[in-house]
């Protein structure tokens, strides 16, 4: 019932290619929750026309851990570590989204060092998300190499976060008012030494993958969506900025130290999974040029600021938001002043993307489906919550 | 020298039999045997070498050892790995088709291992040297698609029947510009038997540089006729889970993995046979130079599966019938023109 019901929503008139093709007797396929490229536990119901996709339903839910009500039992410190787990591949940029919120909530300052650092773990942060999905979005086009490779490069990221944080996914890193631990010089050197050599590996990836003619084929074309689409879905991140749409959360609404950076928006115009592929690219290499900056700045002082040892949000609704590697991680936060949220509501980017996905994957060929999923570079643990 | 060492010894038994009033049928039979089994053997023993070496290339490539654990280099990986797979539940699934599911591994492994019957290891090393060689090769290699389709449709699970049907659709179309490629050769040698062939290639140069275009045609055709990346389509892992094999579990799925480095085997040898020059070869011992030429195109298949991503189902078609089958046509007759005049 509820798949037809579904159905009827979507009114809007494709133009589906190869639909002047003759027809079979088409077929359903329950693609996931246990399949090899759903990205967990994804399911998608497809009907398909031999090959060629004529209907997709995604089927959200079967990573749902409550987080939101959770959040209602927890006083603010205790739901840290929580929103690790919505994307747990993006640790970092999900506690701050919380961590900035309630801050502008209560009015706390945070010290220059702290913002340093927490900029810097969210740079961080996203080359290492960008990497994982590199690596497995060529291991869903069938190449299984390239995912080695992007791998060896995110086991040194992980390395700077464990030397830091004591974990290398689950951070529980940002406080109210800073961080938990300083980073120290030696960290710094490290991580300069990584980013020296990062680019090499990046040029690696494009000579293995990224200049294939294969890959091009498969790529270029496919998945289309327009940048009115994108909006109108309510897009972020690198989905929207490949339609050509030049919007960053780190511009358009500056947190942190990225007002004093410089680094260019990086955007693609044709909105298909190859400009998807290209724009985070770009990202990882601009997240590089970020991070030198930042490292050769890291001011001297505290970590913390003075926070209040309960915290209390004033009663009143807040809305906080960063650029996570996925689009935009919001936190919705009403309070009616006590120890806990009333409500929290968390933005995740990839829900908002996987309702993309049916007008993305409509006629093209099942092939393509694996493509355009690892294109819009899915989480099942943010997309449930 | 051990070839005329088994040719003596063929003809002092012979010779018994014929002394006593043995029927010689039965000695018929038996050397019949004797060549499956030495065929058997070989096959097998070349599938535990290339399993193992597929790991070990393809940790190479990968920036990792490959298996390191079981015996020396990991050599007894594959053999480790044929105890688990014997070891597990043999599971039927309840909607299959009962014998069609049992029936298609074999299906699928008699002829790969058929195809050896035809190949010349060394001088007058062959099981049979056909007059058709070519022929009764190109005729088992097509057995491929009724095996998958039988595999594919008795699972009764969607992802197999359209792992199947995409085998059958690509095996289809890749045959044709596979055996216009081998005409190519046939063409030049002027006979469709492999010991001929080797001898054309001994009298002029190998067939490779006579016939570069129909070469390459050969190896892409061939690769896809294999299953092997970027035309892996039929088990194409990200897309159908398993594609025809997804319900095949325990010893009836490692028939067909074995099935797959036999008949990789089989297209690298008769590659070798075809283009370069066979057994033959300076210094080393023939049997060296067809084990060396056989072992240079798996190394070949085996790099490039580990680079390239799988291409599209409708790519794969207009490379086959678009691309490659135009490319060959023209290869035989420009050959044809060129073998007239």
């Amino acid at each position: 019932m509820a798949l037809d019901t579904h159905s009827e929503r979507r009114t809007e008139t494709l133009e589906i290619p190869g639909s002047d093709l003759p027809r079979t007797e088409e077929m359903m396929v329950n693609m996931g929750p246990q399949h090899p490229s759903t990205h967990g536990v994804l399911r998608a119901v497809l009907t398909l026309d031999g090959e060629r996709i004529v209907d997709v339903d995604s089927d959200v839910g079967y990573l749902h851990r409550c987080f939101e009500k959770i959040c209602e039992q927890q006083n603010y410190p205790q739901i840290i570590p929580y929103t690790d787990r919505t994307d747990y591949l993006a640790g970092m940029t999900n506690e701050l989204a919380l961590v900035l919120t309630v801050e502008k909530a209560i009015g706390l300052e945070v010290p220059r060092r702290a913002q340093y650092i927490r900029t810097i773990m969210a740079e961080l942060q996203r080359i290492h998300s960008h990497l994982i999905w590199f690596g497995t979005f060529a291991l869903d086009m069938g190449a299984t190499t390239p995912f080695l490779y992007s791998f060896r490069e995110r086991e040194t990221i992980s390395d700077f976060f464990e030397e830091i944080t004591g974990a290398r996914m689950m951070y529980n890193y940002m406080r109210y008012g800073g961080v938990r631990n300083d980073i120290t010089s030696e960290w710094v050197k490290k991580v300069q030494a990584f980013l020296k050599r990062f680019p090499e590996n990046l040029q690696e990836y494009d000579d293995l993958f990224t200049g294939n003619p294969i890959v091009h084929a498969r790529t270029q074309g496919i998945g289309k969506i327009s940048a009115e689409q994108a909006i109108a879905y309510g897009a972020s991140g690198p989905v929207l900025r490949a339609t050509g749409v030049p919007y960053d959360i780190r511009r358009a609404d500056p947190y942190l130290v990225y007002d004093e950076l410089q680094f260019d928006i990086a955007t693609a115009s044709e909105g298909d999974v190859w400009a998807r592929y290209q724009v985070r690219m770009q990202e990882m290499r601009q997240s590089v040029r970020m991070l030198e900056q930042l490292l050769a700045g890291v001011p001297e002082g505290e970590i913390m600021g003075k926070a209040p040892r309960i915290i209390k949000v004033p009663a009143g609704h807040y809305y906080g938001h960063v650029d996570s590697p996925r689009g935009e991680v919001g936190c919705y936060l009403v309070s009616t002043g006590e120890r806990t949220p009333y409500r929290l509501h968390w933005r995740s980017p990839c829900f908002v993307h996987l309702q993309l996905l049916p007008l993305m994957a409509k006629g093209h060929l099942m092939a393509d489906m694996v493509a355009i999923i690892g294109s819009i570079d899915i989480v099942m643990g943010e997309v449930d919550r | 020298m051990l070839v005329d060492w088994v040719a003596s010894l063929y003809q002092s038994v012979q010779a018994t039999f014929v002394a006593h009033g043995w029927p010689l049928w039965v000695l018929a039979v038996l050397t019949a045997v004797l060549k499956v089994a030495g065929v058997l053997v070989w096959i097998l023993l070349n599938v535990l070498f290339l399993i193992w070496l597929e790991r070990k290339i393809s940790g190479h490539v990968q920036n990792r050892p490959g298996p390191v654990y079981t015996g020396r280099f990991g050599l007894l990986q594959t053999l480790a790995d044929a105890l688990k797979v014997l070891l597990k539940e043999d599971v039927i699934p309840a909607g299959a088709d009962r014998w069609v599911f049992v029936l298609a591994p074999l299906v699928a492994f008699v002829p790969s291992v058929m195809i050896w019957v035809v190949i010349p290891f060394s001088r007058g090393v062959q099981a049979q040297d056909l007059n058709i060689g070519i022929l009764y090769v190109a005729a088992l290699a097509s057995f491929t698609v009724p095996s998958l389709l039988m595999a594919g449709w008795s699972s009764d699970n969607k992802w197999s029947l359209m792992g199947a049907l995409r085998s059958a659709a690509q095996l289809i179309s890749y045959e044709v510009p596979l055996i216009l490629a081998e005409l190519g050769v046939v063409v030049l040698a002027g006979s469709l038997r492999l010991s001929d062939i080797i001898a054309a290639q001994q009298r002029s140069v190998w067939f490779l540089f006579l016939q570069p275009v129909g070469f390459v045609v050969y190896f892409i055709a061939a690769l896809a006729e294999s299953n092997r990346t970027p035309f892996d389509l039929p088990e194409a892992e990200s897309e159908l889970v398993a594609g025809f094999n997804t319900e095949y579990s325990g010893f009836r799925w490692s028939i067909f993995f074995l099935t797959e480095y036999a008949n990789l085997l089989g297209m690298a040898s008769l590659a070798a046979t075809l283009f370069l020059g066979g057994w033959s070869g300076p210094f080393l011992p023939p049997f060296v130079w067809f084990v060396i030429k056989t072992y240079f195109f798996v190394f070949l298949a085996m790099w490039i599966r580990w680079t390239l991503p799988r291409i599209r189902v409708d790519q794969l078609m207009d490379l086959g019938w678009k691309f490659l089958l135009p490319v060959a046509l023209v290869n035989l007759v420009v050959t044809g023109v060129f073998v007239v005049l």
